[in-house]
């Protein structure tokens, strides 16, 4: 066995919690089996990198209005049509008459509207820096094709500041797995400011299950003496500073913004929507901040900030499964509930 | 030409689309009789089934919903251990479909039909308003082997180990890729898979259960053999053949190819001493060329099925949530 391996399974120290930041990591965690090659005292938890997830309800309830407006259309990916609003999911709207186009790349809508001139066609625009830059490219494409009919309904998020609200959250994380598709567009250094101000280190790392674990070995070595910085272990896709002209791109069609985090309430610019010379092409997502958990006992905002495993919500397996999700982390196969449903992990 | 009401009035234009389209491809003397129903020689036991197809895009790489239509019919049949033998089948056109579409599927069934060594003995045509859509229902009686032999998902045992004829994801990769206009070389893997089950039935292996890998994909349906028999099924993700174009493709969207669609691959249980001479059988079709073992059955914990991951690390595979990709089939 390799010694990080065998230092990882046998691990005996005092019990260690390291989040993950991003759906992939998430879902490759899971896709790997790392959780049954790590000690019982390492324990991985999920924090808000699914963007699903960390959706509030009225930004649904928001593109549910806009799929029942005659002559509209939401273009969205898949995942984000099984998410309850305060009362319904688009999948519901499907069945009741509203106009709703799943897709894999938002760059798709540009065929819709092209084809449809007749309608408008309105992508829910969620994610984090990565896929901002995909929505950079798309509006650019958009005005150099000079097409009338797309808009775009953001809800798009940022990192550094919500791991900052993690970290000041108590809920006793010693490290950060940090999120490796954002840190292509970011930098690296992008977490140094965090790594100091709350002295937890962590480490970039690519998607294999392999390097995920050796990641993971840099941590808890990291953690247990006591350093806090970042480490790059993914520097074939990964600079200090990042992806300058995707990061160039983005600051050309957005602004920082104040965004509202599901189970979070909101977080002062934490997010990115339109500039004011392109709010023509924005459909309203304007103080779009209210949430309504749609079930009292849903422990959505514990289990993203990790104050609670998705096997401590009285939800969790019972009224709320992939099949029926209450809450957003369950829906999302990025999310951590439905992962670990699905996986069992940790369970 | 294009399909229209007149097509499915019963009159003129209905006769000539039968004599100029149907009949001309699926040609065969018991269809030739043109009666209202057909009239087949049986056996003591039947097999019976029914499918219908609604794919989009109707072509695709590899196939067509002619095609489908067919191999799906023929697949479920096979998967019973029965010979397929005669497969209706029942045309649901919307105006608009371009005749030359129309005849390009009826011809590919023709050929499927030939290949898997069934007739199509029956056929309906209706004419709807719509926008140029095309459906076919097949059913599909087969003749299985005097005697009880059966084949079930329950019969699954310790020490069986899991067979799978070929690699994953392609059918379902090659309609995605048609529907997002991505180009890649990806093909669906559609194909009638009877003759090989004969071939691997008639080898002397004592086949316990058998399916093809359709919606929902391996991982749902071995899912389902170890809750059916109530054993644990472990299987190795090295093991389990996924050309590296639909890796790549599943890599980008995604998907897993433990759990996508395919219309020309099957599982088969046998005991672990025939595992060599099943194998050798599937790889004589040209259909099981890439098949290999992928797992066993194991005691453990009852009703799981656990992937020992190329990381090295295991995890419980349970069967597919929620929408997996709409109208594949």
């Amino acid at each position: 066995m390799m010694d990080y391996r065998k230092y990882l399974k046998e691990y005996d120290g005092p019990p260690i919690r390291i989040m993950e930041v991003c759906g992939t990591h998430t879902a490759s965690i899971a896709h790997s089996g790392i959780v049954s090659l790590i000690s019982p005292e390492i324990q991985l938890i999920s924090g808000p990198g699914c963007p699903v997830c960390v959706t509030v309800t009225e930004f649904i309830d928001r593109l549910i209005e806009i799929s029942l407006t005659p002559d509209n259309v939401v273009v969205t990916f898949g995942d984000m049509i099984r998410v309850t609003g305060s009362q319904k999911s688009l999948q519901d709207m499907r069945c009741e008459g509203g106009q709703v186009r799943m897709v894999y790349s938002p760059l798709d809508i540009i065929g819709l509207a092209k084809a449809q001139p007749e309608k408008t066609f309105v992508f829910a625009a969620i994610g984090f820096e990565t896929t901002t830059a995909v929505y950079a490219a798309l509006m650019d494409e958009i005005i150099r094709s000079g097409l009338t009919n797309i808009r775009l309904l953001t809800s798009l998020k940022t990192m550094p500041l919500v791991i900052d609200w993690v970290c000041g959250m108590q809920g006793g994380i010693d490290g950060f797995l940090a999120p490796g598709h954002v840190s292509v567009i970011t930098g690296s250094d992008l977490f140094v400011p965090l790594a100091q101000k709350h002295g937890v280190p962590f480490a970039v790392a690519g998607f294999e299950g392999e390097q995920i674990l050796i990641a993971l070995y840099a941590l808890v070595k990291m953690i247990r003496s006591g350093e806090s910085r970042v480490m790059n272990l993914y520097p074939s896709a990964v600079t200090a500073d990042g992806n300058l002209t995707a990061q160039h791109m983005i600051s050309r069609f957005f602004k920082v913004c104040d965004a509202a985090w599901r189970g979070m309430g909101v977080i002062p610019g934490s997010g990115m929507m339109l500039r004011d010379e392109y709010m023509a092409y924005d459909a309203g997502s304007l103080n779009l901040y209210s949430d309504h958990s749609h079930h009292p006992d849903c422990r959505c905002d514990k289990v993203i900030t990790g104050a609670q495993k998705p096997s401590q919500c009285p939800l969790f397996g019972k009224l709320c499964t992939p099949d029926k999700p209450q809450g957003a982390c369950m829906v999302s196969s990025e999310g951590s509930c439905y992962s670990y449903f699905v996986n069992r992990r940790n369970v | 030409m294009k399909i229209t009401m007149a097509h499915g009035s019963g009159g003129k234009a209905t006769s000539e689309l039968i004599s100029t389209v149907f009949a001309r491809h699926f040609d065969n003397p018991i269809l030739a009789r043109m009666e209202d129903a057909a009239v087949v020689p049986g056996a003591a036991r039947l097999a019976m089934t029914t499918d219908s197809y609604v794919v989009t895009p109707l072509f695709f790489a590899g196939g067509d919903i002619g095609k489908l239509a067919v191999c799906g019919t023929v697949n479920d049949l096979a998967m019973s251990g029965a010979t397929p033998m005669y497969l209706t089948c029942g045309f649901i056109l919307e105006e608009g479909v371009e005749f030359d579409d129309l005849e390009r599927i009826v011809f590919s069934m023709a050929q499927t039909a030939k290949d898997a060594g069934v007739l199509i003995v029956a056929g309906d045509t209706k004419v709807i308003e719509g926008r140029g859509g095309l459906y076919i229902n097949t059913s599909g009686v087969g003749f299985l082997p005097e005697g009880d032999f059966a084949v079930s998902s329950s019969f699954c045992g310790a020490g069986d180990v899991i067979l799978l004829s070929g690699t994953l994801g392609d059918h379902h990769a090659a309609i995605l890729s048609a529907r997002m206009e991505i180009e890649n070389t990806i093909k669906s893997d559609c194909a009638p898979l009877d003759r090989m089950v004969a071939g691997l039935l008639a080898s002397g292996v004592r086949v316990k259960a058998m399916r093809d890998v359709t919606r929902g994909g391996l991982a749902t349906i071995l899912h389902e053999f170890a809750v059916a028999s109530q054993k644990c099924i472990m299987i190795e993700e090295e093991s389990i053949p996924v050309t590296e174009q639909v890796q790549g493709f599943c890599g980008i969207l995604g998907l897993d190819p433990l759990y996508m669609g395919n219309e020309g691959k099957m599982v088969a249980v046998v005991p672990g001493e025939d595992a060599e001479k099943a194998l050798a059988a599937l790889r004589t079709s040209p259909y099981g060329q890439g098949a290999a073992v992928i797992g066993e059955v194991i005691n453990g914990e009852e009703g799981t099925l656990l992937l020992h991951t190329r990381t090295g690390g295991t995890r419980m595979l349970t069967e597919l949530y929620g929408e997996g990709l709409p109208r594949i089939c």
